[in-house]
């Protein structure tokens, strides 16, 4: 399911709950587990790393993001919510930490 | 992301021969540290998206901080042979070798690199089981060859198995360390033998757990779940065997059957039947787990 960057959503919060739900129903259909938003998903008995790259393309893909520089870096994709505001600061072009 | 603005570490070159799981793997671990790569497969479908999957290992590298961040990524090129890639094959640093784990292609692409090479340019082979002395029957000359056995993938796991054959020149030992420097690798010399340690352990233990979950006392998760959870393993045998690729696992363990006599290196019918009906491991989506992507 894609969600175009143009699509009008009325406020960050809105957003960021859309994002969030998506993000779960994602992970849960791909590893037939539940996970809350402050879950750490690659901690003992978790996902394997290798996931972990994949899900900076589901990002990528789904809401035309692109992670590039010191953005690429485990401890963004470690949790949910942390996935959901990494997605928010591409998505509305904030500076971030983004490195060479 | 490879291609561009690179600074190659010190005008350091690789040749890899092979694009497929280790070969793909081993590119993205030198472009990671600056070094210039030249990529050499006969299969025209895995060229095609060979750059594509080096990338992509190079940005998961990154992803797990296992790559020096101040690093341009090096160049890399791919081609059909080594003689229609430009980096050539003057002034390369070492060529790895890491195509199909058959002993008969490996002669022949290891005759044929050998004889293109300058002499004294090392010869690394990524073969999981075949005896160093018995491919330096196909080259030129033997004290350039040397093995270097990654573990897969490359860029994730430090340590790497360096094979001295009877016959590797001290100068070629030499060389892999300072590769292996380079690369942030950690190497651990052994003597030649079919399997060296590393497969000579592992493949006969995968074979095992595929014969348990054949026999039907566990399921497939059972037996992952009690070998990390009571022994350690990292990811259980058959994950492991879903990340080597079930085809590759069943090459080897021939090579070690046919060369130790050891009966528990023969592959069991479940593996057999999986690479029959193409369910390969993870490179294609499915063998004792599914996978989506194509890591
Ligand atoms: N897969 C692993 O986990 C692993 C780990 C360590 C070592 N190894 C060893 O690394 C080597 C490669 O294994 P892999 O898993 O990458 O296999 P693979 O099947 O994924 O790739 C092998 C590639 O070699 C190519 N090839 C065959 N003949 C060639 C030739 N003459 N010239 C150029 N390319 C040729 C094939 O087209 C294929 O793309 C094998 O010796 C294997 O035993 C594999």
């Amino acid at each position: 399911m894609t969600v175009p960057s143009d699509q009008e959503v009325s406020d960050t919060g809105d957003r960021v709950d859309t994002v969030t739900a998506e993000l779960v129903r994602f992970l849960t259909a791909r590893t037939g587990r539940a996970w809350p938003p402050d879950t750490d998903l690659f901690a003992t008995g978790g996902l394997s790393s290798l996931f972990a790259m994949e899900l900076v393309v589901h990002l990528e893909q789904t809401y035309g993001v692109s992670v590039r520089g010191t953005d690429l870096r485990l401890d963004n994709f470690r949790t949910v919510r942390r996935m959901v505001a990494l997605v928010d600061r591409l998505r509305t072009g904030e500076p971030g930490d983004h490195g060479a | 992301m490879t291609g561009q603005n690179a600074t190659p570490d010190a005008g350091q070159r690789l040749a890899v021969l092979g694009a497929g799981v280790m070969g793909t793997g081993i590119a993205a671990l030198a472009v990671g540290h600056g070094i210039a790569v030249s990529i050499i497969d006969v299969d025209r479908g895995r060229l095609a998206d060979a750059t594509a999957r080096v990338d992509r290992q190079v940005r998961t590298a990154r992803l797990m901080g296992t790559l020096p961040p101040d690093v341009r990524p090096g160049p890399l090129d791919v081609g059909p042979s080594l003689t229609d890639v430009p980096t050539g094959r003057t002034g390369l640093t070492a060529v790895v070798e890491a195509v199909t784990e058959d002993p008969y292609a490996k002669a022949k692409v290891l005759t044929e690199v050998s004889a293109l090479v300058t002499p004294g340019t090392p010869v690394v082979s990524n073969t999981s089981s075949i005896p160093i002395d018995e491919l330096a029957r196909s080259v030129a000359r033997p004290e350039d060859l040397v093995g270097s056995h990654f573990m897969n993938p490359p860029y994730l796991i430090r340590t790497v198995e360096v094979i001295r054959g009877p016959r590797t020149g001290p100068h070629t030992l030499d060389a892999v360390r300072r590769l292996l420097a380079v690369l942030g690798r950690e190497p651990v010399v052994v003597e030649d033998a079919p399997g060296f340690v590393t497969s000579r352990i592992l493949h006969p233990m995968i074979n095992n757990a595929v014969r348990v979950v054949a026999a039907g006392t566990a399921s497939v998760e059972s037996v992952d779940t009690l070998l990390q959870g009571c022994l350690g393993h990292p990811t259980g045998p058959l994950r492991t065997a879903d990340l080597i690729g079930l085809d590759n696992l069943v090459d080897s363990l021939w090579v070690l059957h046919e060369r130790t006599g050891d009966e528990s290196c023969r592959p069991c019918e479940l593996l057999l039947t999986k690479v029959r009906a193409g369910h390969l491991g993870r490179k294609s989506g499915r063998g004792f787990y599914h996978y989506e992507g194509d890591l």
